[in-house]
């Protein structure tokens, strides 16, 4: 019964998909492959227990918590605010690649913006509405949509791709800790260094997406004013 | 124990104890719901960290399983934390100016040479790193020194019980290589890779990652399955350089995150949070840098790689 190996994959599968506590799935599906494998439960607690203590590198990000917890107390969101509100006269689609440039960095550097209540709700979404109201006038409820679709997915472009830049994110030492399990050695400055090329391509890949934005707006408010000549 | 071990259990012994203080917290918030199921939550963890290596391992995997059985049962929740409200901080963000970058930049920066110069070891870095920019942080900031254990524990407290889910997962891994998981799903994959086809084997392994990250939400489960199972055999073990199949191998996973509405918390939420019309709005427009982005991560992980 090979496929009955699987258990632990099937357990980890459908405990994401219906939200369950992932630590307790995680746990599970360890417990469960072990038991098939035919393991007694003090052998599976104990690679359980070995892996736990020699991967705590994992978690070493724990560390950077306190400076960045001070400099949150010492306005480091705000000054980050400051920072983009500087792109004030830009175009919907430049704003919202100057947040994508700020956010990946910020990012890469391990520092938690807070990304959509903070930032997109509050600062990014509202300046790129008001560069279309600018240019175009009244925005009809699409366009709203598009904007605010545009502005949401360049905080998770920002985040996802650049993040594990930093050797101490907890992406990159989970790649580190995986691949040091199954006997091959990396270290996290190899993978920090490994992540820059798809980081600044994902940047790029970003902002063409943000300016055709613009050309797609561009377009259809033409063709709106050119039904209104008529 | 080698200079590096002892240095990095050092490390570890902080971390226990920065877990141990978030116990603390909770325990004296007294209006709190769930406070001592919580308090030792977090003291379990602590004592992981810092006896682990001196106990019988199974000990540890029964500390683990604890742990766990408190988070299935909702045993953990947020303390009160002294969060800093906006008005002072943004007081104190005029006065000090973007000065309030330095320690942050010092994180990263700091963490880069030591891993580059001194020998104690990569991982070791990122501890020192942590410390020499705390003390740059009293430098610029010239906060005191209980800020520090303050608002530590608070950002610890804010990231909850999901901080441990990379070191759970890489645990998982080595069950999984244990029970010969990593060798089953290999057997499978091998029908659709054809023998010594290394540009298929890196295109089933980031749509592999992509689908599954999009299937279950989580890119971190995802690549500790779909790496032992398919990157293991048929990209490393075949001569590919294992940097940048694994620095590749999650951020394919990305793409996929970038696609589903299993991501609720990046592409759900927010559109309530906007009060978009269409609440697929956020996908929606992520779904074309998706694709480009995991055609990029194919040719760039098969011509880095070999």
């Amino acid at each position: 019964m090979e496929l009955l190996k699987l258990i632990g994959v099937v357990i980890v599968v459908i405990g994401f998909i219906l939200k369950k506590d992932t630590i307790a799935t995680v746990v599970l599906a360890g417990i469960a492959t072990g038991l098939v494998a035919g393991k007694t439960p003090v052998e599976i607690l104990d690679i359980l227990g070995k892996a736990f203590v020699s991967q705590r590198l994992a978690t070493l990000f724990v560390l950077t918590l306190p400076v960045i917890g001070v400099c949150e107390r010492y306005g480091l969101k705000d000054k980050a605010v400051d920072l983009i509100s500087k792109a004030k006269g830009a175009t919907t689609g430049r704003v919202i690649s100057i947040y994508l440039g700020i956010r990946s960095l910020a990012s890469a550097f391990s520092v938690r913006l807070g990304g959509h209540p903070q930032f997109v709700r509050p600062i990014v979404n509202p300046m790129a509405q008001a560069a279309a109201v600018v240019r175009y006038g009244d925005l009809d409820e699409k366009t709203e949509d598009d904007i605010k679709g545009y502005s949401a997915a360049s905080e998770n472009f920002g985040n996802f791709f650049a993040q594990n830049c930093f050797m101490g994110a907890s992406g990159t030492m989970l790649i580190v800790t995986t691949l040091v399990e199954q006997g091959v050695e990396v270290n996290a400055l190899q993978i920090a260094m490994m992540s820059i090329p798809i980081a600044v391509i994902a940047f790029v890949v970003g902002v063409i997406h943000n300016h055709l934005l613009d050309k797609k707006l561009n377009k259809r408010f033409q063709q709106v004013a050119q039904e209104e000549q008529k | 124990m080698t200079t590096n071990e002892i240095i990095a259990e050092v490390f570890y012994c902080m971390i226990g104890i920065i877990f141990v203080l978030v116990g603390v917290k909770a325990l004296r918030d007294g209006g709190m719901k769930r406070r001592i199921s919580t308090a030792l939550f977090w003291f379990i963890l602590g004592f992981t960290f810092i006896a682990g290596p001196y106990l019988p391992y199974w000990v540890t995997g029964i500390a683990v399983v604890a742990i766990a059985v408190i988070t299935a049962t909702g045993g953990v929740k947020q303390s009160k934390s002294d969060d800093p409200k906006p008005e002072e901080t943004r007081k104190v963000a005029d006065k000090m100016g973007y000065k309030v970058f330095i320690p942050v930049l010092c994180l990263a920066i700091f963490a880069v040479l030591a891993a580059s110069f001194l020998p104690f070891g990569a991982s070791n870095a990122i501890g020192i790193s942590a410390v020499a920019a705390l003390i740059v942080l009293f430098l610029v900031t010239k906060a005191p020194v209980k800020a520090t254990v303050s608002d530590g524990t608070r950002l610890m407290d804010n990231v909850g019980p999901v901080g441990i889910l990379p070191q759970l997962l890489a645990a998982l891994g080595a069950l999984f290589t244990a029970a010969g998981v990593g060798d089953v799903i290999a057997k499978g994959v091998s029908a659709i890779i054809p023998q010594g086809s290394r540009f298929i084997a890196v295109a089933v392994y980031c749509i592999g990652m992509a689908l599954f990250t999009a299937i279950m939400g989580n890119g971190f489960a995802a690549f500790s399955v779909i790496t032992v199972g398919i990157a293991l055999p048929f990209l490393i073990m075949q001569g590919a350089n294992p940097v940048v199949v694994g620095a590749l191998g999650l951020t394919a996973g990305y793409c996929g995150t970038l696609c589903t509405p299993m991501a609720a918390n990046f592409n759900i939420m927010p559109t309530a949070l906007l009060e978009t019309k269409d609440k697929y709005v956020i996908i929606k427009s992520q779904l074309p840098v998706a694709a480009v982005l995991l055609v990029v991560h194919i040719f760039l992980m098969y011509f880095l790689a070999f």
